[in-house]
């Protein structure tokens, strides 16, 4: 299926993946693409690792990705982006936040956060690195860091032709449209590098 | 109506929906619990109601069916295990107003205790069974089995698996039909399972699959896609997803949308035109075994294994020898990132505690008091089913005073789990004299499948405030003579209950009572437990770097190596205290109240 295209957004659970698998998904089918989608819940959450795999085309069959196929690995969690590199194609691009959550191993002493990740990556693919807890701080609202990333995807994958503005603001939570509209422009901006 | 993207639970709600469908029931369970969430937002339509168990809500449906309505009760795979016994009398009794039965499986066990095949439910109850691929098929078939349900008088098993359930595809939606109840006519030759009844509907019921063969052959819920015919793909669920990917338009398939009883005559048709015949399943070969067993020559389950979830690479590399690239480095060093309880989970306080006691046999339940058997925590045993907790730990505790033992047995449930079928478990324990320690871990909300309510929350499914269980009455009814309920964040009020419970020679229940820290609480809960207040700090020049509040596990907790500090997390921190009460230096206070 060469005309499908495959994002995969992991991170940790609370982090907003679903928010954006959503804006992303909904906007995709705006614009007449087959969609399909597959996110995980219960167990899965409760600060563990968590995936959303979209994927779309012109006719899409299954809906998760297999390893090699990711066209772009958004990782909203340093670590996570290793432990998912094995889903990202040789020819794929990885975006990845500079943004440590220490799981609970780590938490109790009995591992280190691993260090040189993103050495590790980019010596392996085309890596886009954001910072974007610091970007999400700066327009005024943390919470939005999952936006930052978004716009950096968009970027990433070139699909910059959809109105995401207005997918955003039909649904981010009312009064806030404005400001997860601000983030996703600085994501944008910063997925340039 | 439009197109729109939504999960397979959501599209099963849609179809219910469209269908006229006026009444269901379901205990969650993942990944099952969106779809009577997402009923329930139809509230003028259809009554959709959480009941306390499986087998409860089943039957609720089964009554409702009789009453002449259309139907639709779900749950997870094992919840079918509770509910087998209504199932099996429904599937001799048939049906009034159409009845689906949904069962969501968990191939990989995301969140479940196995990786059963309840498609061998279908099989082995004797009824129709349909197996939607993607959400659309999610939304049609329910109509189409609430149809063959009352055409063929009998409940339909409606199986799903994770994938089809959490996957998003686009949905072609339209309006609701109007069904009107059929009416009520008694019938104990129909509806009274004594013997002599039972006897001559299980005749009827072999008539029944007969016909429903015929239907099987003919639907076109089961079709052929005819391309490249060296080879031939049989397959059914996500999986025939999995096929179309891999094979494209280098084979062709015949894609079963309603497994029983399997279609034998279009097997055999399409059999004969290919070359090859691969069966492509998830799990088990349920569709393969019966095809070799019709004596039609396929390979499966030599190649694709029938452990965990399928996915298209696997069955590249199974059927044709395809390995994709993938990107090497070193994953072995990569620490894992279990799911843990929440910081301000009350919870926490409650494990922290057991986990100090000695010779004790802890007996654990379903929910996410589970992960109080994680580090660093370690407090649990053992974990099954569904309200086994007390009934084990009464087991095991006979034997521990058979044998003289000293070990002590404390079983530890939830709230929703022990109304689920902890109460039955704990008549067992007053019944027989046992003298189990009986933890009822009462969050306030069912919590693990993302707060559903439950009898002691005071809301139904869909918002109607109701009366509300309470628990300490209701044990003591039961006949425990000893009772005591407790704030887990107070970790003194815990210990010493611990220690009051020990010395009992008597049952007793020890409730914990506070709110999951994710709740939204009610005004009531606002009344009783008030908002958390502040964060928790460590003031740095008082910690030495002992590492006690670790122990809770709390992930706003960290420690960081170089200065032998801990430092809290104030983005995550609840303010419960709990690292506070544990701290032997005093290092950590309450900020911002």
């Amino acid at each position: 299926m060469p005309d499908v295209k495959n994002i995969l957004l992991v991170g940790v659970g609370g982090q907003g993946t679903i928010l954006v698998g959503k804006i992303l998904s909904n906007g995709l089918m705006s614009a007449g693409f087959d969609v399909k989608m597959s996110e995980v819940h219960g167990m899965a959450q409760r600060g563990g690792s968590v995936s959303n795999q979209v994927r779309y085309g012109k006719k899409v069959f299954s809906p998760i990705i297999d390893k090699g196929q990711a066209d772009i690995l958004v990782s909203f969690e340093t670590m996570e982006a290793l432990r998912w590199l094995e889903y990202l194609s040789p020819k794929g691009k990885a975006v990845v936040n500079d943004y440590r959550i220490p799981s609970a191993p780590i938490l109790t002493g009995k591992s280190d956060y691993p260090e040189g990740i993103l050495a590790v990556i980019k010596s392996k693919v085309a890596t886009t690195v954001i910072k974007a807890a610091e970007i999400a701080q700066n327009i005024g609202n943390p919470r939005t860091m999952n936006i930052v990333l978004f716009g950096a995807l968009v970027r990433g994958m070139e699909l910059t032709d959809i109105e995401w503005e207005k997918v955003i603001a039909g649904i981010v939570k009312a009064g806030t449209a404005e400001i997860n509209i601000e983030a996703f422009r600085a994501g944008m901006k910063a997925g340039e590098i | 109506m439009g197109r729109t993207l939504l999960t397979g639970n959501e599209a099963v709600a849609r179809g219910a929906y469209e269908a006229g469908v006026t009444y269901a029931a379901a205990y969650p369970g993942t990944p099952s619990t969106e779809i009577m969430e997402n009923i329930a937002m139809y509230k003028g339509d259809i009554l959709a109601e959480w009941a306390p168990n499986e087998k409860v809500a089943l039957e609720c449906v089964i009554g409702a069916s009789l009453a002449g309505a259309r139907v639709m009760a779900t749950m997870k795979m094992v919840g079918v295990n509770v509910a087998a016994d209504p199932l099996f009398c429904a599937a001799y009794a048939g049906v009034n107003g159409g009845l689906v039965l949904v069962s969501a499986d968990d191939p990989g066990l995301h969140s479940s205790q196995n990786e059963q095949d309840n498609r061998y439910y279908a099989k082995f109850a004797k009824i129709a069974m349909v197996e939607p691929s993607d959400s659309q098929e999610a939304k049609d078939m329910v109509l189409a089995a609430l149809e063959i349900s009352e055409e063929y008088d009998m409940p339909v098993l409606f199986r799903m698996t994770t994938r089809v359930c959490h996957g998003k595809s686009l949905v072609e939606t339209s309006e609701r039909r109007q069904v009107e109840p059929k009416p009520y006519v008694k019938n104990l030759q129909k509806y009274d399972l004594i013997p002599a009844v039972s006897r001559k509907l299980r005749v009827g019921l072999e008539e029944k699959l007969k016909q429903l063969e015929e239907f099987s052959n003919n639907t076109n819920l089961n079709f052929i896609e005819w391309k490249d015919k060296r080879i031939g793909v049989i397959s059914s669920g996500v999986a025939y997803q999995y096929a179309r990917e891999v094979f494209g338009d280098q084979a062709s398939y015949l894609k079963l949308g309603f497994t029983n009883p399997l279609p034998l005559d279009k097997i055999k048709a399409f059999a004969k035109e290919v070359g090859t015949l691969y069966v492509v399943e998830e799990l088990e070969p349920f569709i393969e075994e019966q095809i070799k067993a019709a004596g039609i020559a396929c390979l499966g389950k030599e190649k694709i294994p029938n452990i965990g979830e399928l996915a298209p690479a696997i069955v590249a590399k199974a059927l044709r020898g395809e390995k994709r690239s993938t990107i090497d480095y070193d994953q072995a060093s990569i620490p894992n990132r279990p799911p843990t309880l929440c910081a301000g989970c009350p919870h926490r306080g409650f494990f922290y505690e057991l986990s100090k006691l000695k010779n004790i046999m802890v007996t654990g339940d379903i929910g996410c008091y589970g992960l109080g058997g994680s580090d660093p925590l370690n407090a649990k045993d053992t974990s099954y089913d569904m309200g086994a907790s007390i009934s084990m730990g009464y087991g095991a505790q006979r034997v521990f005073e058979r044998s003289s033992s000293n070990l002590r047995t404390i079983s530890t449930i939830g709230d929703s789990t022990f109304f689920h079928t902890g109460i039955n478990s704990l008549l067992h324990v007053i019944y027989n004299g046992g003298k189990t320690i009986t933890c009822i871990l009462d969050n306030r909300i069912t919590g693990m499948t993302g707060h559903q309510e439950n009898p002691g929350s005071g809301f139904t499914l869909q918002g109607v405030p109701t009366k509300i269980v309470d628990i300490g009455e209701l044990v003591r009814v039961l006949g425990i003579n000893h009772v005591r309920t407790v704030n887990p964040l107070k970790l003194n009020e815990v210990r010493e209950a611990f220690t009051w419970a020990l010395e009992l020679d008597e049952a007793s229940v020890i409730i914990t009572r506070w709110p999951c820290v994710l709740k939204k609480l009610s005004s009531d809960d606002r009344k009783e437990f008030g908002d958390y207040l502040g964060k928790c700090a460590v003031a740095e020049e008082v910690c030495i770097g002992c590492k006690m509040c670790i122990k809770t596990g709390c992930p706003a907790l960290r420690f960081n190596k170089e200065i032998k500090k801990v430092k809290i997390d104030e983005t995550q921190c609840a303010g419960c205290e709990v690292c506070l009460q544990v701290c032997p230096v005093k290092a950590i206070r309450k900020v911002g109240e």
